[in-house]
């Protein structure tokens, strides 16, 4: 399985789970992070990260470390 | 007086909702995180009045961050009569997310669904009652900030108040294995003494809430930790996620079985404007520069267009002054009363106040930017380079926000959800320049770099900053060590911003201004021409004065680094009281000479000793309210450690640029 951080930009995926020891995983799936759901990753920052995802019809920045928690 | 509560995600216009309602001048802003306090203001509607308690957005009811637990404890504790929830109908799946939550608390509640005219612009149709019948709720369209509808949403509101249910927890439908794991936690805890809901808290323990389950901890039930694994992790092996998952995705199938046909988006696929210029803004490349650019084009255009308003104030104050004082001769008023009207009111308050256009266009331009959603790209592109200082990219945010003015730049800080990134955020936002400190520069620069007078200006702010940023990284590594810290944040749609909200920003902002040169700058000013003047028959303004020999006490302190003369010495002190009062105390010392502040500025410095005097100025100690609102959101110890390690900071950086001035055969 990879991780959200590995998506090229421009590519959509779909999201397979969360890791379950990651610290934010709340934040995530109060901001719409839910198995199942479709994520873009539409750019990424200076210096390459953080990286922009649109998913749900908005748009959410996260660090790739966050990324990271994310299964797709 | 019955409550009303604004609820709702953060960046959704509970505050433009609440200024409309209440008709106060809250600040707005097109960001994630401008209110990080709870406020309170009136609603006057058919001789009634209703108490409305605006508060910081939250995305769920599971609390992270310091202002997100005042949301919380608002809804849960406080029990208000009414809940007006603010969906942002642009956004409206997420939105919901928080209002399946709410209805879960059975509380009063009417759905506001506010930005109607934008969502409907950008073809986005909701079949309003559809929506109501699924939710249960009445469902009200408006747009806060064309305040439309509002007197709907009043009357849907009153009516709610009048059929008042009795809140009693209904959960959604979770499935038997998470509802039966809630009922089970219930029965364990159904002895504890808590301030929440029980069916609610023990659904909070399967999402794994810590602070709930330490309040479960502390009235007893110890092992509350090991009995919640357990049933979380039956759910798991039964179900492939674990319950927090499990809850939080049934909570969005909820949602989408509440939207099905009666939300309709048309154009979904179209890459937007927005999502153009966003390619550019928050470009690899481009991004950092672009943002340096955007900073340097609002001082440049705070000057181009301020100026020319100052000089206009400031002769309008000057004649003001001129008849004030002939006026008073001519009634026969007492020289002491002529005197303290020419030295302290218009040569020292009113060198204050000629400031007050340029400040305004300053907040004018600093609130188009708020308004239009650049604020959270700033973080977005800033974050990584902030990472390597050991600091947030929601840091920066506040850092900006200290510009206008450090107080709501400290209490901006609330929004980091890691305590060492809110206590550095808070340390080092005072070295970030505000607006108060904007007339002394001003004043400088005016007397003696007026080539670059953008230029100087945008670099003292760049050194502010990066003194702020480097004292972080000393923090980081010092005084708060390895905590580990994350950043997920919302980009906001790009607005075109409200004329009405900017100008409304500003005026509020300049009334302030002009309230603080009354009731602080002003009485201080009466103070200090007494002491100036006492022992009477001392020559005025000398140095014989007491005020005189308090300032020749200290001037030696000042005289490594440029301007160890005693006038100096008292403006920095009057500077801690409030940043306006250096130039009001300048100017009522140097009035005695008789020529202008400017001229006797040129006269008492160099162009080396005011530069050193300008960083001084941008890094010296705090003005009191800032170090009172240190105290508020952190301790009186910090604020100390802030009082003196800033005077610190700025007197070796003064030194430094002063002393390698002198050996470079600058003067």
């Amino acid at each position: 399985m990879r991780t959200l951080d590995l998506i090229q930009i421009g590519e959509s995926v779909s999201v397979k789970g969360i890791d379950k020891n990651s610290n934010i995983k709340r934040k995530l799936l109060e901001m719409g992070v839910t198995p199942g759901i479709e994520i873009t990753v539409e750019g990424c920052a200076p210096l390459g990260d953080p990286i922009n995802i649109s998913l749900r019809g908005y748009r959410l920045t996260l660090r790739k470390q966050e990324a990271h928690a994310i299964l797709v | 007086m019955i409550n009303i509560g604004l609820v709702g995600n953060p960046n959704s216009g509970k505050s433009t909702l609440f200024n409309a309602l209440t008709k106060s001048r809250q600040h707005t802003g097109n960001w994630p995180g401008v209110t990080v306090e709870k406020k309170e203001g009136t609603l006057k509607h058919k001789n009634n009045s209703y108490n409305i308690i605006d508060l910081p957005g939250i995305y769920s009811l599971s609390a992270s961050s310091e202002d997100e637990f005042v949301a919380r404890d608002y809804i849960i504790k406080d029990n208000p009569e009414v809940i007006i929830n603010v969906i942002d109908a642009t956004n409206i799946e997420r939105n919901l997310y928080l209002t399946t939550q709410i209805l879960e608390l059975e509380q009063n509640v009417v759905v506001a669904l506010n930005m109607i005219d934008e969502a409907n612009a950008k073809g986005t149709r909701i079949d309003v009652k559809l929506l109501e019948q699924r939710l249960g709720v009445r469902v009200v369209c408006i747009s806060a900030l064309k305040e439309q509808n509002l007197d709907e949403l009043i009357e849907t509101v009153i009516k709610c108040v009048e059929n008042r249910k009795n809140s009693n927890v209904k959960l959604l439908d979770y499935g038997d294995e998470i509802l039966s794991g809630v009922n089970e936690l219930e029965s364990i805890i159904k002895n504890c003494k808590l301030d929440y809901p029980k069916k609610w808290v023990a659904l909070k323990l399967l999402e794994n809430d810590t602070y709930i389950e330490k309040c479960v901890q502390e009235c007893g039930v110890n092992n509350i930790k090991e009995i919640v694994l357990k049933i979380s992790n039956k759910i798991e092996e039964a179900l492939e996620f674990d319950s927090e998952i499990i809850i939080a995705d049934r909570r969005y199938v909820a949602i989408t079985n509440y939207t099905k046909d009666c939300v309709s988006k048309y154009n979904d696929e179209k890459a937007t404007f927005g999502d153009k210029l966003d390619k550019i803004i928050t470009n690899k490349y481009f991004g950092i520069p672009i943002f340096a650019v955007i900073m340097l084009i609002l001082y440049e255009l705070t000057f181009t267009i301020g100026a020319g308003l100052q000089e206009y104030a400031g002769w309008f104050i000057e004649s003001i002054g001129t008849k004030a004082s002939m006026y008073l001769e001519g009634i026969g008023a007492s020289d002491i009363v002529v005197r303290f009207v020419e030295g302290g009111v218009f040569a020292g308050v009113g060198a204050v106040l000629s400031f007050l256009p340029l400040v305004m266009v300053m907040y004018f331009l600093i609130g188009i930017l708020e308004d239009s959603g650049y604020m959270a790209r700033a973080a977005y592109v800033m974050d990584r380079l902030m990472r390597y200082l050991g600091l947030h990219g929601k840091t920066f945010v506040s850092m900006i926000i200290g510009v206008g003015c450090n107080v709501p730049g400290i209490m901006s800080a609330r929004t980091l959800e890691n305590k060492k990134d809110r206590m550095i955020a808070m340390l080092i936002n005072p070295f970030v320049s505000c607006g108060a400190r904007l007339p002394i520069y001003l004043v400088f620069i005016e007397a003696f770099f007026t080539k670059s007078k953008g230029l100087i200006l945008f670099s003292l702010y760049v050194i502010g900053i990066i003194v702020a940023l480097i004292m972080g990284k000393v923090f980081s590594k010092t005084l708060f060590k390895g905590e580990q810290s994350y950043f997920v944040m919302e980009l906001p749609k790009y607005r075109i911003p409200s004329i009405k909200n900017v100008t409304l920003l500003m005026l509020e902002k300049a009334g302030s201004f002009f309230k603080k040169a009354g009731v602080v700058i002003l009485p201080m000013m009466l103070v200090l021409w007494f002491l100036s003047n006492y022992p009477f028959g001392v020559e005025e303004y000398s140095q014989f004065s007491i005020l005189g020999r308090i300032g020749v006490f200290i001037a030696p302190l000042f005289k490594f680094v440029g301007f160890g003369t005693w006038q100096a010495a008292v403006s920095l002190f009057t500077g801690i009281i409030a940043k306006e009062s250096v130039v009001a105390t300048m100017g009522m010392l140097y009035a005695a000479d008789g020529i202008s502040l400017s001229a006797a500025i040129q006269f008492n410095f160099t162009p080396l000793s005011a530069m050193s005097f300008m960083i001084f100025i941008l890094l010296y100690t705090p003005c009191i309210v800032t170090l009172a609102t240190i105290k508020k959101e952190a301790n009186f110890k910090w604020a100390i450690f802030t009082a003196i390690y800033t005077f610190v900071v700025a007197w070796i950086c003064s030194a430094v640029i002063y002393n390698i001035g002198l050996i470079l055969g600058f003067n």
